[in-house]
């Protein structure tokens, strides 16, 4: 009787788990199903982005006047960017596509900077034409081995999620898809960057040289004793010390210590030994310093470490900590990308960091022109609804990566506040920011 | 008869005596002796900013944040009055506000405490200057998780964040940072916040800070679940840091743990530096 018992209790047992495992299975099989598809669809969605890009491309090429152009130029670029965003839901992080990406970006930039120009004044030229021919026989090659790609995956039945573990397990050599990707890659990569010519600054605008890095390397040991005077070491830390790999855009030494409380770093050129970046990191206590005391124990630091002309243009409290943003000031005049950061504790105002990296890459004294409008002049290109209140002249990098002289207008429009630049030489509105600084702490108020 | 005068009369010098320092007293608790300025946060600005709208010149949110809105009002406030024009809480401008305004602050704190929208505006009863209580057990409530959160920190409702970006995307990262980086020198969470900003800005990969932390096979953070741990206070100021422009990656877009890489490729990139347990890499 009790053996019976038994048996009937573990066979219900038996069913049981055989019923939840099939449930398990059944949910996990459509879980793996769903991120399956969301692959799919971005990949299909590329190769159909692509080849839209390709046909506008050709059309753009036999079109002459601006009414067509520029419509068609835009929708070229929303195309890239979509595009872009596709191949970012991919799982190829792993696999070198970034020339493609590249080239999808450079197709942006090109199509952008065409797009919002008044063509009927600057027709396209020559050069451009030329170029979008390159870029327009280039992205035939990239649809069309997509389309092969697309063509093996629905052939085969292939699966992105195979990609996957192929991608983690490192065991790629016969994934068709991977292949796929690589020949596409190896296509674009055909094309050496120096074919696109100088007009495409937007993807290495960052890249430019360190402008103010100049002088003498320095030896690991003038690095120690430098860092001495601008860290206030403990008595008895220890400093580590390594020199930068040869991916660094500019050769450092990061240089840190550890000791009282306080753990603190430092990056320093090797040419010159500026330092680049600063951080001291420690318990801050209550605060005794207001923002506008600390304010003053930063421009302190910036003199005794000779950044002179520089001009606090921002500041901003968290919790205990003052951040400052700085520009160089050269005649009157805020030079926007020689930019500085300094961090200061409002418990007893020492300096917590710096951050140099934007005015050591693009400070030097530059010669510009006297504005060729008047200020008011100027003011007649702002939205007659602005209130204006402040105004400078400025230096800004505008959409183009150009350096221009601007006049800065801020102003208020209803409760909002937005800073305005009109340069100085035509009147171009050349940027317009809505400037908010704070927002409301969510979860506490209504 | 005369002495009782004499008495009453010595009794006022007296009373009046008394009384000038105890309302000089008064005047004094109202604001700190710190100088003021943008940027800035807590009860001074509280109080400022209620000041300003007791005489109509600050139409915003009272907040405690210094923020664009105060500054303008302040400005207003310093021209009419005479003042130099600098948008600075100091001593001079400190004197005018408190003799022109007046300043309940139990009023204030009370209603910033219970949640509620409210107004301080000077001749106005304060009874019709707060949203009205229809529904007192709701706002009983929110009263008292008002009064918990309120306890812990300053009375300030709202906070300073870098331009362009929301508490909420502070709050994403510091979770990709606090999973990708936990147990790492501060350093190294910065540099790993940094990266994903560099990311952001780089054309070969999503332009939101969101599609970069959950691009596929981007994180091992995001693949095995561990950015949705709870992120610690020092993820967040890494990821603040790095926000108002600290890099002390030295610009990477890559960063890989040696120990643990799989991958071949990653051991290609050209490297920066190692901080703590990653390596950054171009």
């Amino acid at each position: 009787m009790i053996r019976w018992l038994l048996i009937g209790v573990l066979a219900i047992g038996v069913v049981g788990t055989g019923v939840w495992g099939y449930q398990e299975h059944k949910e996990k099989n459509a879980i793996l199903v769903q991120a399956e598809n969301s692959y799919q669809r971005a990949f299909h969605d590329l190769t159909y982005q692509m080849e839209l890009l390709h046909d506008k491309m050709g059309t753009v090429l036999a079109m002459n006047s601006q009414k067509q152009l520029s419509p068609q130029l835009a929708d070229i670029w929303r195309l890239t960017s979509e595009a872009h965003n596709d191949v970012g839901q991919l799982p190829l992080v792993l696999l070198p596509f970034n020339k493609t990406e590249e080239f999808l970006a450079n197709i942006g930039e090109f199509s952008y900077r065409t797009a919002i120009r008044d063509l009927n004044k600057k027709p396209l030229s020559d050069d451009e034409v030329s170029m979008l021919n390159k870029l327009y026989k280039q992205s035939a090659e990239i649809k069309n081995e997509l389309r092969n790609v697309q063509h093996t995956v629905l052939d085969e039945n292939l699966k992105w999620m195979d990609v996957e573990l192929a991608l983690a397990t490192e065991d790629k050599s016969d994934n068709k898809i991977i292949d796929g990707f690589k020949t596409v890659e190896k296509n674009v990569q055909g094309y050496s960057e120096g074919d696109l010519g100088p007009m495409f600054t937007g993807a290495t605008n960052e890249n430019h040289e360190f402008r103010f890095v100049k002088g003498e390397n320095m030896s690991e040991e003038e690095a120690k004793e430098k860092s001495k005077n601008i860290f206030s070491i403990p008595e008895g830390a220890k400093i580590t010390m390594t020199k930068s790999g040869k991916g660094a855009e500019i050769p450092t030494y990061s240089l840190s210590y550890r000791g009282d409380g306080k753990n603190g770093y430092m990056d320093m050129t090797v040419k010159g030994g500026n330092p680049i970046d600063i951080m001291v990191d420690r318990k801050v206590n209550e605060q005794e310093l207001s923002l506008y005391k600390g304010l003053n124990k930063a421009e302190e630091f910036l003199k005794k470490h000779k950044y002179n002309g520089m001009e606090a243009f921002q500041s901003s409290q968290y919790d205990n900590v003052g951040v400052y943003s700085f520009l160089y000031v050269q005649d009157e005049v805020r030079i926007y990308p020689d930019s500085m950061q300094v961090k200061v504790a409002l418990d007893n105002g020492d300096i917590l960091g710096l951050s140099a990296r934007e005015f050591l890459r693009n400070h030097e004294e530059r010669a510009f022109p006297k504005p060729a409008l008047s200020e008011e002049k100027a003011k007649e290109n702002v939205n007659p609804n602005v209130k204006i209140q402040e105004h400078h002249l400025a230096l800004i990098e505008n959409d183009l990566n150009e350096e221009v002289l601007c006049y800065e207008f801020v102003g208020t429009m209803g409760e909002s506040t937005y800073r305005i630049f009109i340069n100085a030489k035509d009147g171009t509105e050349e940027k317009v920011e809505k400037l908010k600084q704070s927002e409301m702490k969510f979860g506490q108020t209504t | 008869m005369k002495l009782i005068r004499i008495i009453s009369i010595a009794l006022l010098v007296v009373a009046l005596f008394v009384s000038i320092p105890t309302s000089f007293n008064k005047e004094t608790e109202a604001f700190s002796q710190r100088t003021v300025q943008k940027g800035a946060t807590g009860d001074d600005v509280i109080e400022l900013q209620a000041r300003l709208q007791y005489i109509g010149f600050y139409n915003g949110n009272i907040d405690g944040v210094f923020g664009w809105g105060t500054y303008w009002a302040l400005r207003n406030f310093q021209k009419d009055f005479g003042l130099k024009i600098d948008g600075l809480l100091g001593g001079e401008t400190k004197q005018k506000l408190v003799a022109a305004t007046k300043y309940d602050p139990q009023y204030v704190k009370q209603q910033i405490r219970s949640g509620k929208d409210f107004t301080y505006y000077g001749g106005v009863p304060k009874e019709i200057q707060t949203e009205d209580g229809a529904q007192p057990q709701d706002t009983q409530q929110k009263a008292e998780q008002g009064k918990q959160q309120a306890e812990e920190k300053s009375g300030a409702t709202a906070v300073n964040i870098p331009s362009g970006y929301s508490q909420n995307d502070i709050q994403l990262m510091a979770n990709a940072v606090h999973g990708e980086a936990r147990g790492e020198p501060y350093v190294g969470k910065v540099a790993v916040a940094a990266v994903i900003l560099n990311r952001v800005e780089n054309t070969s990969f999503p332009n939101s800070v969101s599609g970069v932390i959950f691009e596929p096979r981007a994180f091992t953070a995001v693949a095995d679940g561990q950015i949705w741990l709870t992120p610690d206070e020092e993820s967040k100021e890494a990821v603040v840091d790095a926000l108002n422009g600290w890099d002390p990656s030295g610009q990477a877009i890559y960063y890989f743990n040696p120990n643990t890489a799989t991958s071949d490729w990653i051991w290609s990139r050209p490297q920066i530096k190692q901080i703590g347990k990653h390596i950054f890499a171009k």
